[in-house]
């Protein structure tokens, strides 16, 4: 595997060139083949020699070969997506992590401290709760939420910026204030009132109240990208090919603005994690029986700080995932931006 | 320039009732603004329609929303459902108290965060940059509200591994503050671990915002010249790049400055201040609209007003910007 090095007009997003390196690739390995293998069964050390010779020898990398060589060379970002696999495996299988149930009471350990006795590592509540338990299935809810909230919201936004940017005129104008608008109105208190409104207490209510604010982003994001591909010759090419509006949103257009919309979302689920734990923790948010790790903070709170467990853990798993997810979201930016073309070191 | 000022506060203007009547709808139909009244058996079913009445709580909800709107420009935004307290006394004496926690908070992460980001962009790559950039991501990562409970738990368990007291965790004042210098001490000690909480988020943000900005101007082609005529090195940061840096803080500052005086919610709610954010959870709490509403005109306003305090002097520094 030799480092290729793409040239300006070896541009994997156009299609024709795509087509064109593919075949060439296939040609250049039968070719190869054709060489290699009467000498490759003679002796090891000429086996070298097509490689040597192939001087030219063409690898076709698409845009996500790129993208994923150089998100796997950011050290901090592939150790925070291990860190993160890990969190959202035990919050998959919290049943089978989790030493007890989240309202099974251990009445010999009431409000116990941390101990390796009863396995109860980050403590008990007041009820004798294993709080490590109650952690893991908060730990649940709350990803619940924040990856339903950035589907929902990416959704939206990306919906609203697309026929913004692409009708442009009144239907921009339109959609576009309306976003201000959002824009415009205090995030929290919003949401707080809308919690009052909609009812929360339900992880999924929580959840479209949250995307309800977040499209916002995302939309303004993908209108500014369809208002300059708009202008590109090959939404021209497929219009001349007769192809109609929605095939060239989505299949033309769409495409090349993954890489923004896929940072944008990342970073959403870290914000939506932080901001359900705020209306939780001010009660508007998800309820109790149900534990979220906002909540689970709301309880420590109640509960006195004698016990600084119940407020600690809760928090450093927020902390931990916040930080892991802006990590990554660095990583994938870096590796999506479609102007740093460099893959060697 | 005054055509786009005057522009722009139509706009707002327009925005602002839109939202408002948005938010008055809400409202209204997510609560009974009477619930609690209802609950109270001391108050009579006729207390209950005179307060309907007066209210007009009968009537459809843009039909009240116009009342509302009356109330709030030719009374002060009236007074409160049940009690009919005046609603605009409560309001400036919880503003100045948000205003003190606020401007203290954000004075300080000012000074820190603009030091801490003109060094870093500095010293790219140094321990201290690298150190600085870990404790933006963190301050990033955590919950204010978790780091407002760690204090307080850290203040309590301080108390009472050594009996001693660093700072209160809760409220304004004492129970008995005294007067003049003591008052302003007292409040002081009070404010101090809102403050640091508030500081915490405000200087993750603004410390990696002034140094990018400041990286991008240390290799502008204007910094080249300012060396290559032989300027100090203090002289060149400090007068060419320093200052032309410090141009896109200001939005920033404003933007973050405005949201802030609205919604310290979360710290003034984990500390019980008695400040705009602990004073609209209440009102959430009790279900009537009309404080509500009121807390957010006030807030809407102040945003409007610091979007285009920022918008305007950005065009003062930065004179390629234009209005048309």
């Amino acid at each position: 595997m030799s480092e290729h090095v793409p040239t300006a007009d070896h541009r994997p997003e156009d299609r024709e060139n795509v087509r064109f390196a593919a075949a060439s690739v296939t040609r250049h390995e039968g070719h190869t083949g054709q060489i290699v293998m009467p000498e490759a069964a003679g002796s090891a050390a000429s086996s070298e020699l097509p490689a040597y010779e192939s001087g030219l020898e063409l690898e076709a990398r698409s845009q996500w070969d790129y993208a994923r060589i150089r998100f796997f060379r950011h050290r901090l970002a592939v150790g925070s997506l291990v860190v993160l696999i890990l969190i959202m495996l035990a919050a998959i299988f919290a049943k089978h992590v989790a030493p007890y149930s989240y309202d099974e009471l251990d009445l010999n350990n009431i409000a116990h401290k941390p101990t390796l006795q009863g396995k109860h590592i980050f403590g008990t509540d007041l009820l004798g709760r294993d709080y490590f338990s109650r952690v893991v299935y908060g730990l649940r809810t709350s990803i619940w939420v924040a990856l339903f909230v950035a589907f929902l919201s990416t959704i939206i936004g990306t919906t609203v910026g697309a026929l913004a940017g692409y009708y442009g005129r009144h239907v921009d104008n339109l959609l576009m204030r309306f976003t201000d608008l959002i824009l415009t109105l205090p995030g929290l208190a919003v949401l707080l009132t809308a919690s009052v409104f909609l009812g929360s207490g339900k992880p999924y209510r929580v959840g479209v109240i949250l995307a309800f604010l977040f499209w916002t982003a995302i939309a303004r994001i993908v209108r500014g990208l369809f208002l300059s591909l708009r202008e590109k010759e090959f939404v021209e090419a497929a219009k001349a090919a007769g192809a109609g509006d929605i095939r060239i949103i989505v299949r033309h257009m769409l495409p090349n603005c993954v890489g923004p919309i896929v940072v944008n979302t990342t970073l959403i689920v870290a914000t939506a994690i932080l901001v359900e734990a705020a209306l939780s923790f001010l009660g508007f948010g998800i309820q109790p029986p149900t534990p979220s790790l906002g909540s689970l903070i709301a309880q420590g709170e109640g509960e006195g700080f004698n016990e600084w467990w119940l407020v600690t853990f809760p928090g450093l798993v927020i902390v931990l995932i916040a930080l892991c997810i802006n990590f990554i979201g660095d990583g994938l930016r870096d590796a999506l931006d479609p102007t740093q073309r460099r893959v060697g070191g | 320039m005054l055509t786009y000022v005057v522009r722009r506060l139509l706009y707002s203007v327009v925005v602002v009732l839109l939202s408002s009547f948005i938010i008055f709808s809400f409202v209204r139909l997510s609560t009974d603004p009477l619930a609690y009244a209802k609950m109270n058996p001391a108050v009579s079913e006729l207390t209950l329609k005179n307060i309907a009445a007066r209210k007009h709580l009968n009537d459809p909800i843009p039909v009240q929303y116009l009342y509302w709107l009356k109330d709030a420009v030719t009374n002060k935004f009236g007074t409160t459902t049940v009690g009919n307290r005046p609603i605009l006394p409560d309001l400036a004496r919880v503003m100045g108290h948000t205003l003190q926690l606020v401007v203290i908070a954000e004075m300080l992460a000012l000074l820190i965060a603009v030091g801490i980001g003109v060094y870093s962009a500095l010293r790219q790559y140094s321990v201290f940059d690298y150190s600085a950039t870990t404790f933006s991501f963190l301050g990033l990562a955590t919950p204010v509200f978790w780091l407002a409970l760690m204090l307080q738990v850290l203040m309590v368990n301080i108390y009472q591994w050594t009996g001693y007291h660093v700072f209160p965790i809760a409220s304004l004042n004492s129970v008995d503050p005294g007067s003049g210098i003591h008052f302003a001490l007292d409040r002081a000690q009070h404010l101090a671990l809102p403050v640091l909480v508030l500081m915490v988020a405000s200087i993750a943000t603004y410390s990696r915002f002034m140094r990018a900005a400041m990286l991008e101007v240390v290799n502008a082609d204007y910094v080249r010249t300012a060396r290559a005529k032989g300027l100090k090195e203090k002289r060149v940061v400090m007068k060419h790049a320093f200052r032309n840096a410090l141009i896109p803080m200001v939005t920033l500052v404003a933007l973050n400055f405005g949201a802030l005086l609205g919604g310290a919610v979360v710290t003034e709610t984990v500390f019980s201040l008695d400040g705009m954010g602990l004073y609209f959870i209440n009102a959430l709490g009790a279900g009537d609209p009309y404080p509500i509403m009121a807390w957010l005109m006030i807030t809407a306003v102040i945003v409007v007003i610091f979007n285009l305090l920022a918008d305007i002097t950005y065009g003062f520094l930065d004179p390629r910007v234009r209005y048309e």
